[in-house]
């Protein structure tokens, strides 16, 4: 049987294709909430770190660490950190989002240090309180440069997932396993296709958001020279 | 509203004094000017007032009352403030940064735009600027917003931290010029830094000239500083041309205005001997005819020899100095408020003035 029948035959089985719709609805989840959490995780560290020059350093340290962990044996530690059973998928959401935010806590201080002085005194000047100026003007103007981190960080969630699948969540991991155990190439080489395509997708959104973020930075170069104001 | 320094010093934590037992009393409704070397405090002393930096020891009374007894968020949105490189929010179009106050105050979206609105024409701005992002204005336009979005408060109170520095010296004169039409109609409380003397000059009702260590070397008006430098620093400061410079503040009322004859570009200019100034049919000057030059025909702009800068009557002697020596004529070309050509003026009545003055030079 050639691989082509073999995966006609596998995609054929109404099972089969409900697993596979089920498996990457599981990993849009398992990939996304924690990027979304890392992000929010990220940015409050971040703040920290501006409004506390002295933890910089600790922090930055403390999420180098947390990124060298790897993700299997985070993923068994931490039911028994937080309490939550083994196949919970909140393991691996929880998992995902320190993995996000110790990713993103280096670009988030860098676009933050990356908003000019001025913009932040004047800010200040008109009368924001830090809380609002935080959030309305110095993180709007990090997106740009947060933007990149965010990118790497949501392809590094999409493929940390599938490792999941060992401890039995992994959207479309399981596949894989599934696969190997039953020497069948098909749900392996649709997982990995599908892997590939959702962070292709997941990408262009991202690259598709960020423009709607950041309308202002797609003007041409500022006008140098005038004759009159 | 009157802003009072009272043995203000401010010692930043690394030790450096950066202002030195202040007193100072800037009055309601006048430019006061902060001048001096780079280093020397005047941002400093300038954030004190709104508490973006707060001072070691002493006391600053904004109309009376004690900075420090207000919210400083609360006191900054009723004081305008106008930074260097205009510090806009890169992120919102111009109208809402203009509207960046207003709305901080909690005014509805509606009537904060409309506000923003009418300043943009307030600082000369075409509206469709008001789409824009920062990013996509000249660096004048950019100083001008700026200044719309510290007017926005509505506040008797405005600084200005080096507003013009980054721009050109052309378009730095003319928004020079503006602030002093705004101020003739606001009639603000302004305190203005700048480290260039002549911008202190032109703006100042009053300039306190600072040196390095944050201390006070002279408070006065501009006339009198140039004239009357306390010491050294103050006369190495305002510098040796400061003469010239005090020619400002004397008016040329008393320069005899002569008649001269002119020739209407268009017209048939026939022949003299002498230096005759071309008009075009509003009046208004287009350059010189030189003596004995024949024209065949109409007097065209190209017959003509360019003329030398224009002095406008009314305006600081020192324009009239200006005009009669770069003239070719050597007649200083005066003009009436719309650009008319009223008559001329020799370098020597204009001397005549300055030496017959009872005090030499004086505002
Ligand atoms: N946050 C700070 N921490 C320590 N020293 C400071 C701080 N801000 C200013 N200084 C120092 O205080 C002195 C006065 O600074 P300030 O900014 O008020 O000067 P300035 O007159 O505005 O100078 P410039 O014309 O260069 O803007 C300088 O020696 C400066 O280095
Ligand atoms: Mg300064």
């Amino acid at each position: 049987m050639s691989f082509l029948d073999e995966l006609g035959q596998y995609l054929g089985s109404a099972n089969n294709r409900e697993q596979i719709v089920d498996t990457l609805a599981e990993h849009c989840y398992l990939a996304l909430l924690p990027l979304v959490l890392g992000i929010v995780l990220a940015i409050a560290i971040g703040w920290l770190g501006r409004a506390w020059p002295r933890a910089r350093g600790v922090i930055l340290v403390l999420a180098n660490l947390v990124y060298t962990i790897p993700s299997l044996a985070l993923f068994v530690v931490i039911p028994s950190l937080i309490g939550t059973k083994m196949l919970d998928s909140i393991n691996v959401v929880v998992a995902l989002t320190l993995y996000t935010a110790a990713l993103l806590v280096r670009p988030v201080l860098d676009a933050l240090d990356a908003v000019p002085p001025a913009v932040i005194a004047s800010a200040t000047a008109m009368g924001y309180r830090p809380a609002r100026r935080f959030l309305t003007v110095e993180l709007p103007l990090a997106v740009p440069v947060l933007a990149a981190g965010v990118r790497v960080a949501s392809v590094s969630n999409i493929s940390l997932v599938s490792v999941g699948a060992l401890i039995g969540v992994g959207g479309l991991g399981v596949l894989f396993t599934d696969g190997f155990q039953r020497e069948y190439f098909s749900p392996i080489v649709v997982g990995i296709v599908l892997t590939l395509l959702l962070a292709l997708v997941v990408d262009l959104l991202l690259v598709l958001l960020r423009r709607l973020l950041t309308p202002w930075d797609r003007t041409p170069a500022p006008v140098k020279t005038e004759v009159a104001a | 509203m009157g802003i009072e320094f009272r043995g203000v010093t401010k010692k930043y934590p690394d030790g450096t004094v950066a202002v030195d037992d202040l007193n100072l009393t800037i009055e309601d409704g006048t430019i006061t000017v902060f001048v001096g070397p780079s280093g020397c405090g005047k941002t400093t002393s300038l954030r004190m007032i709104n508490r973006m930096v707060e001072p070691t020891s002493g006391t600053i009374l904004l109309d009376g009352a004690d900075v420090r007894d207000s919210d400083a968020a609360l006191l900054r949105r009723g004081i305008g403030y106008v930074i260097q490189h205009a510090g806009l929010f890169p992120h919102r179009t111009v109208l809402s940064n203009v509207a960046t106050v207003p709305l901080l105050s909690g005014w509805d979206k509606r009537k904060a735009r409309e506000r923003a609105a009418e300043l943009l024409e307030t600082v000369g701005l075409p509206a469709e600027l008001g789409k824009r992002y920062p990013a996509q204005l000249s660096g004048g336009q950019q100083q001008r917003v700026g200044v719309a979005r510290a007017l926005a408060a509505d506040s008797p109170v405005l600084l200005m931290d080096e507003p013009f520095s980054a721009v050109d010296p052309v378009v730095r004169e003319g928004l020079q010029d503006e602030l002093l039409r705004l101020q003739s109609q606001l009639g603000k409380t302004i305190v203005f830094v700048t480290h260039d003397i002549d911008e202190a000059v032109r703006l100042g009702d009053k300039v306190a000239v600072l040196r390095v260590g944050g201390r006070l070397a002279q408070y006065g008006t501009p006339a009198d500083v140039l004239r009357h430098p306390v010491d050294d620093f103050v006369a190495g400061f305002v510098g040796k041309d400061r003469g010239y410079r005090g020619l400002s503040f004397l008016s040329a009322g008393d320069v005899l205005v002569e008649d001269v004859p002119t020739v209407r570009v268009g017209g048939a200019p026939g022949e003299s001997a002498d230096w005759r100034l071309a008009v075009n049919d509003e009046g208004e000057p287009r350059g010189w005819l030189p003596p004995s030059s024949t024209v065949d025909g109409e007097l065209s702009e190209s017959d003509l020899v360019a003329g030398g800068s224009l002095y406008q009557q009314g305006t600081p002697i020192r324009g009239a100095l200006d005009a009669a020596l770069s003239s070719p004529a050597s007649l200083g070309v005066v003009v009436d408020a719309d650009g008319k050509a009223i008559g001329v003026v020799t370098a020597r009545q204009v001397l005549d003035v300055i030496e017959n003055h009872p005090q030499g030079v004086t505002r």
